[in-house]
């Protein structure tokens, strides 16, 4: 490995309207090393990386290639970028879904006119073997699973011939084993010579394959670390800019265990869904938090969808406050009382063009009724106080959610659901991709509003949150609920066990 | 965090408004406008006369953009949130036209094509071409909403048989109605100088304007155009409601096929309301809304609609043969849309930032 950079940024700023970005950023990659991008939402980690790549034009500051000081290089655009070799990896795959996989790492780079179709996968095969992933050429895209069509962005990249390689988040949704290959190939990338920028919430991840640490923190330059050098916890604190002890602090909230005498808030026997899960009994007491855990497709997402009517529900009874009640849509599930928020928060949660105003009040406009709109005061007025109270960053509330970062859709989204009232509230990994800070806000909020006697669904991918959270865990396996655990039962090993099946649950 | 830059409030106020979609036509507008206040000033001028009847009406250039354009502007209002909520359009407006327009006919003249005396009131033979209008809107929309179809394969059923259906309404016959009443409504109400069709797309326009203010149409058409999933995790149902859009574009249609059998009296069913699908789905591009759907501005669709009828009257005022004038439009609606596309007006907001840069702003850290 050379202590050779091949990127450096001096005096990066950024602003946008009423934002200042980043301001004065200095960042150097090496050749042959993995740097971790790490910061809180809004640090400007994203808006450094796209100023790289050139889908934003920084005000000021220069990019130096190759050790090159005599000048500074111009990118104006993600062709530019590429053309000075930084390739991007992005959270959400931006590939063609129904192209073919050799199609896909060639798209737009073809020397002729003429592609031999032959030629081009053989290429495609060698390629991908030499980076060790196992695909087809000839597969489509849409057929593979999202950790291999991440590995196909990345070989496309890597076939550029790339200097710098960056990935944005791209664990978010992967499951360990996935993680794993991931981690191989840009192992094997470093010994390339490739510099990795890698962007990431997750610690561990970092711990285990980044030889660098730079950190940011509303914007600026907090520093440059050797991983060794840097303790977690002092990592941590300087993502935050404060001493951490909130963490070990949260887990003395849970409140005792719900009084088991009073009728549930709500109760499904037999519920199924069309989505493949095996009919299961369920309940929650007023004032619960509860969770399903399990590996990632093992159903913990399709039965929250089932009872909140998401996907379409073919069996069971539904108890609401021991009265029965029919929840075939979400619809139903709203005038119950019950709130969802979608693990994909893209797909499913937010309304993209639409202010943030308009996505706050959205669930409870449509609960009051079509004919009956909220004036435009009234609608700020909402929105103003679930931006305060979530402590949401936006520049106004009429700016379109989709300008946000990750971390404070999640809020407004949130918030939407907070503005509904609901007596139950399904959160399906509401930390996901989303910093340290906001998930231990959201974990205190959860905790918070149970207090106060709302009942909680909480999924998360990471167990510890849930141990931190939850009073219940309901552990669920191949697309069927194998067990439940309470009180001393609550340890990660135990988890572990009934997730893998071993000695019995 | 930093604050904004400190700017008055009218100022705000206009760099607010320029960056609204409404610029656009606006924009399009003054051109014209500009362009008739150097050539030729007297398409301005308007003239209080009195037609045959003896009633008094007002007459200009300006008169007639605002009376031909009424059915446009009418049928704008339904394209918008049709467009919004299924994020494509309806291209069965014009046939949709001959229908609720043969029908009106028929229900007013009965059994004689040529009747003396109106066989119907005109309020029941209005209502019951509304019916048609919106049971081919809801034809449509079903198409769209429940068989998931494109929008514009969809209407292409009824844009092909549409006027044949028309033609069938009437055993293909031409009915003719010659009570003056009747003519009101494509042309002057005694005493009332201004012409009809206008003062029904006012009417049309409070109404659009009562029912986005108060119902929710405007946001769950957006809502469902943008994320048709997100939307049903809100408790919406997107199918219901892109039928709801369907069915008030329906409206708009019976509402058009009032005034335009009205202004002859009769109707021809392969020329009535030609090609005007195009000039209303224009108008919406025009208003800077996206084809593809979500958010919408109704009153930048209606203003689109009446700057395509002033450019449509422009080019008459200029003595342009009727057969080239599409060629024509075609030249100035490839300009007004590429100034509109997002690509271009992103580059113009930014060579006018850099030109108000000349003064270095004030903060910097």
């Amino acid at each position: 490995m050379g202590e050779k950079t091949v990127l450096e940024l001096r005096g990066i700023s950024k602003a946008f309207p009423g934002v200042k970005a980043l301001q004065n950023v200095d960042f150097t990659l090496h050749t042959g090393e993995i740097h971790a991008l790490m910061g809180e939402n809004g640090a400007g980690k994203s808006t450094l990386i796209k100023v790289l790549t050139g889908v934003y034009e920084r005000d000021e500051g220069q990019i130096y290639l190759h050790g090159d000081h005599s000048k500074s290089v111009q990118i104006h655009s993600p062709q530019d970028a590429q053309q000075a070799g930084i390739s991007t990896v992005y959270q959400e795959i931006s590939l063609c879904p129904n192209l073919s996989v050799a199609e896909n790492i060639y798209l737009g780079r073809s020397e002729g006119r003429l592609i031999s179709w032959r030629s081009m996968n053989k290429k495609a095969a060698k390629l991908l073997e030499s980076l060790g992933i196992a695909v087809s050429p000839s597969q489509q895209l849409a057929g593979c699973s999202i950790a291999v069509q991440q590995m196909v962005a990345i070989a496309r990249a890597v076939d550029m011939e790339c200097s710098v390689l960056i990935l944005d988040e791209p664990t978010s949704s992967l499951d360990e084993h996935e993680v794993a290959k991931l981690f191989r190939l840009m192992r094997d990338l470093r010994e390339r010579g490739v510099g990795i920028i890698f962007v990431t919430h997750f610690l561990d991840q970092v711990y285990e394959v980044c030889d660098r640490i730079t950190v940011l923190r509303d914007g600026r330059l907090v520093g440059s670390y050797d991983a060794e050098a840097l303790p977690r916890v002092e990592l941590v604190s300087k993502m935050l800019g404060k001493e951490l002890d909130d963490m070990a602090d949260i887990k003395s909230e849970i409140p005792a265990s719900a009084d088991d005498k009073t009728v549930p808030v709500y109760e499904a026997e037999n519920l199924c869904s069309a989505e493949g899960i095996a009919p299961f009994r369920f309940y929650i007491r007023r004032g619960e938090v509860n969770g399903f855990t399990g590996l990632l497709g093992s159903g913990r997402s399709e039965s929250v969808r089932a009872i909140f009517g998401a996907d379409k529900v073919t069996s069971g009874t539904v108890r609401v406050n021991g009265k029965p009640v029919r929840i075939h849509r979400p619809i139903d599930a709203m005038r119950a009382g019950i709130g969802y928020l979608p693990e994909d928060r893209k797909r499913d949660g937010i309304i993209g063009d639409l202010s943030v105003r308009d996505n706050i009040i959205l669930a409870l406009q449509v609960k009051r009724g079509f004919f009956r709109p909220f004036s435009r005061a009234q609608k700020i007025r909402f929105a103003e106080k679930y931006i305060k109270l979530l402590d949401v960053k936006t520049a106004s509330v009429n700016t379109p959610i989709k300008s946000l970062s990750g971390g404070n859709q999640q809020k407004v989204i949130l918030g939407r659901w907070l503005l509904t009232e609901p007596q139950y509230l399904i959160l399906d990994e509401p930390t996901r991709g989303i910093d340290i800070g906001t998930k231990i806000d959201i974990q205190k909020l959860v905790l918070k509003l149970a207090s106060e006697g709302m009942s909680v669904t909480f999924i998360s991918s990471e167990t510890d949150e849930m141990l931190r959270t939850c009073s219940r865990l309901l552990v669920m396996r191949d697309r069927r609920l194998v067990g439940e655990l309470t009180g001393d039962q609550l340890t990660q090993q135990s988890i572990m066990k009934t997730i893998a099946g071993g000695d019995g649950a | 965090m930093t604050a904004k830059p400190n700017r008055s409030g009218a100022g705000a106020f206009f760099a607010g408004l320029l960056r609204h979609q409404i610029m656009i036509p606006l924009a399009a507008m003054l051109l014209l406008t500009i362009f008739h206040l150097i050539v030729d000033r007297s398409f301005f001028s308007i003239s209080l006369m009195h037609n045959v009847n003896g009633d008094p009406v007002l007459t200009g250039s300006i008169i007639s953009v605002i009376d031909s354009g009424s059915e446009l502007a009418i049928l704008a209002i339904g394209m918008t949130l049709v467009t919004a909520a299924s994020g494509g359009q309806d291209i069965s407006v014009g046939a949709g036209i001959a229908i609720s327009g043969s029908v009106i006919l028929r229900v007013l003249c009965g059994t004689n094509p040529s009747p003396e005396h109106m066989q119907a009131p005109i309020i029941v033979a209005f209502l019951i071409g509304c019916l048609a209008a919106a049971a081919c809107g809801a034809f449509n929309g079903a198409l769209v909403a429940f068989f998931r179809l494109q929008p514009m394969v969809a209407t292409l059923i009824l844009f092909t048989a549409g006027r044949s259906i028309a033609a069938w309404v009437n055993n293909n016959r031409l009915p003719v109605v010659n009570d003056i009443e009747f003519k009101y409504f494509g042309g002057y109400i005694p005493g009332i100088p201004i012409p009809t069709p206008f003062l029904i797309a006012i009417v049309c326009f409070i109404v659009t304007w009562a029912m986005l203010k108060f119902t929710n149409i405007g946001l769950y058409a957006q809502a469902v155009g943008i994320n048709e999933k997100t939307s049903r995790l809100n408790g919406l149902n997107p199918a219901v409601i892109k039928l709801t859009a369907y069915v008030i574009l329906g409206l708009c249609v019976g509402v058009c096929g009032l005034i335009k059998t009205s202004r002859v009296g009769s109707i021809n069913y392969s020329v009535i309301a030609k090609d005007i699908e195009m000039d209303a789905i224009l108008a919406v591009a025009l208003g800077g809304n996206a084809l593809s759907g979500g958010k919408f501005s109704m009153s930048a669709s209606v203003l689109g609609a009446y700057v395509i009828q002033y450019l449509t009257t422009t080019l008459y005022s200029l003595n342009v043969r009727p057969a080239a004038i599409s060629a024509y439009k075609a030249v100035v609606v490839i300009l007004l849309v590429v100034c509109s596309a997002p690509a271009v007006r992103e580059k113009f907001s930014r060579l006018m930032k850099k030109a108000r840069a000349g003064k270095p702003s004030g903060s910097a850290a």
